[in-house]
């Protein structure tokens, strides 16, 4: 669905998507690797379970939550990329720990 | 919508949850029906408030009241019904029962005194209530913190989205034809010889009967037609946490998860004057108070804070009057819009429109304050 455009400067940042490794590019954020990836539905929501994609990308509209590095709800369109990161997509609410 | 003196034989002030409820309980019962709604610059106690359906605490001091609220909160589950057959919006009442924690052994202490004191008043009505010891109380709810020292749990508790109430019981006016006027704050209530007229900057509107139903506004509307309403604002914070998978059956006072999962923390109560705003100190003990409850909110984010104003009387309880000076005005306020909604609706409501106040309702006249102060 998106292509990058050529960046000759460009550095590779190696992370984790629901388990499966991809690269994305220093300076992105979670949301556009995520989306240049191809995973575009991000997370479904607490009520419904439907599914949802970043939409207003700049930290508004909160439908891109996801769990990053095992903190969920994170908002993936305002966290950078880092060499490493685990992301995962988000199903429904999320948790608190049980005690 | 028409302007000029339209004339209606009820016309209710006041569009949030006491006024609503009312005129959803007239609806049908009278002819022609108005609800004038001052508009989103009103200090809307109704779009601040927590939405508990709460009984336990109710009626120290004031046995009627204990009775009224459970009165209330046994006609819940039919105005619900009702909203939600009409409206096709389910208000999501839950009654689960309640829970009020105790973090200190001295608030156990005063707690059950004050319960058996309350229960003890004569023309209290008697139920039930139970004393959980830690133990207890974590076996009924999981991840209670080490710090609670025993909770009161009474069965006729519980809670309702109070948006999604306040929406239903419009959508329900809507639906039964009530001449419904957003934006149309009342000036000036001018009692005629027989009825009256309500001055508002869009017209004015002739009444057989008016009821006074405007929170705080009826400070000022009372006078005009031979009645007082000495209330006050009563600031009350609110922190809401982020959605979370369900984790908390039971409302608590402080502390409950809606129907969408939202956490709610609340209960503060502030004498702040006009001001809703909120502040630091309070959000910081709302959250200290929520994290001892259930420490594992620890990880759970605050994404909202608000405050909303209570309506509160002198002696903190409702006021319900019939004005002797000018027959046919009725005024209606109080602090608990939620609890008492479906009192309100099918209780006061059928009363008003028969002309009097219901007979359970007499000693809640603002009369009751008509002592002279100690020298």
């Amino acid at each position: 669905m998106f292509r990058r455009l050529p960046d000759p400067g460009a550095v590779d940042v190696a992370l984790v998507v629901d388990g499966v490794a991809c690269t994305a590019r220093a300076g992105d954020t979670v949301a556009a690797a995520m989306l240049a990836a191809g995973v575009l539905a991000c997370r479904t929501t607490p009520v419904g379970g439907v599914p949802r994609a970043p939409y207003c990308l700049m930290g508004v509209c909160f439908d891109c939550l996801v769990t990053i590095d095992g903190t969920p709800n994170r908002q993936a369109c305002l966290v950078p990329v880092a060499d490493g990161m685990r992301v995962e997509r988000q199903q429904g609410a999320r948790s608190i720990a049980s005690t | 919508m028409t302007a000029g003196d339209a004339h209606h034989d009820v016309v209710v002030i006041g569009g949030g949850l006491v006024g609503a409820a009312i005129a959803h309980g007239l609806a049908g019962r009278v002819e022609r029906l108005a609800l004038l709604d001052e508009g989103d610059v009103a200090l809307r106690a109704s779009r601040g408030n927590f939405g508990l359906v709460w009984v336990q605490s109710k009626g120290v001091g004031n046995p009627a009241y204990g009775a009224w609220t459970l009165a209330s909160a046994n006609a819940w589950p039919a105005l619900a019904r009702e909203l939600e057959d009409r409206t096709g919006i389910d208000v999501r009442l839950e009654q689960p029962g309640g829970i009020s924690v105790m973090l200190s052994d001295d608030e156990v202490v005063q707690r059950v005194a004050s319960m058996r004191r309350m229960l003890a008043q004569p023309g209290m009505p008697q139920y039930e209530w139970e004393l959980l010891d830690p133990v207890a109380l974590r076996e009924r709810v999981p991840g209670i913190g080490p710090a609670v020292r025993a909770g009161l749990y009474c069965r006729h508790d519980g809670h309702v989205n109070p948006l999604k109430l306040l929406r239903a019981l419009h959508a329900a006016l809507r639906l039964a034809h009530v001449d419904v006027r957003p934006g149309h704050p009342v000036d000036r209530i001018e009692p005629l010889a027989r009825g009256f007229r309500v001055h508002t900057p869009h017209g004015t509107l002739c009444a057989g009967r008016v009821v006074l139903a405007s929170g705080l506004g009826n400070a000022r509307l009372a006078p005009m037609v031979g009645l007082v309403a000495p209330v006050r604002p009563q600031r009350g914070q609110i922190v809401v946490l982020e959605r979370l998978r369900p984790f908390l059956r039971y409302p608590i006072t402080t502390l409950r998860q809606t129907d969408e999962g939202t956490v709610l923390i609340g209960d503060s109560q502030e004498e702040a004057g006009p001001s809703d705003s909120v502040g630091l100190p309070v959000l910081a003990t709302l959250a200290e108070r929520a994290l001892l409850t259930f420490p594992a909110l620890r990880d759970a984010r605050v994404v909202r804070t608000w405050a909303a104003l209570r309506v509160m009387s002198v002696d903190g309880f409702p006021v319900y009057d019939a004005s002797t000076r000018w027959p046919g005005a009725f005024l209606a306020t109080c602090h608990s819009g939620v609890t008492l909604a479906a009192a309100h609706a099918r209780l006061l409501a059928p009363a008003l429109a028969g002309g009097a106040l219901p007979a359970a309702l007499r000693s809640f006249s603002a009369a009751r304050f008509d002592v002279p102060a100690a020298a």
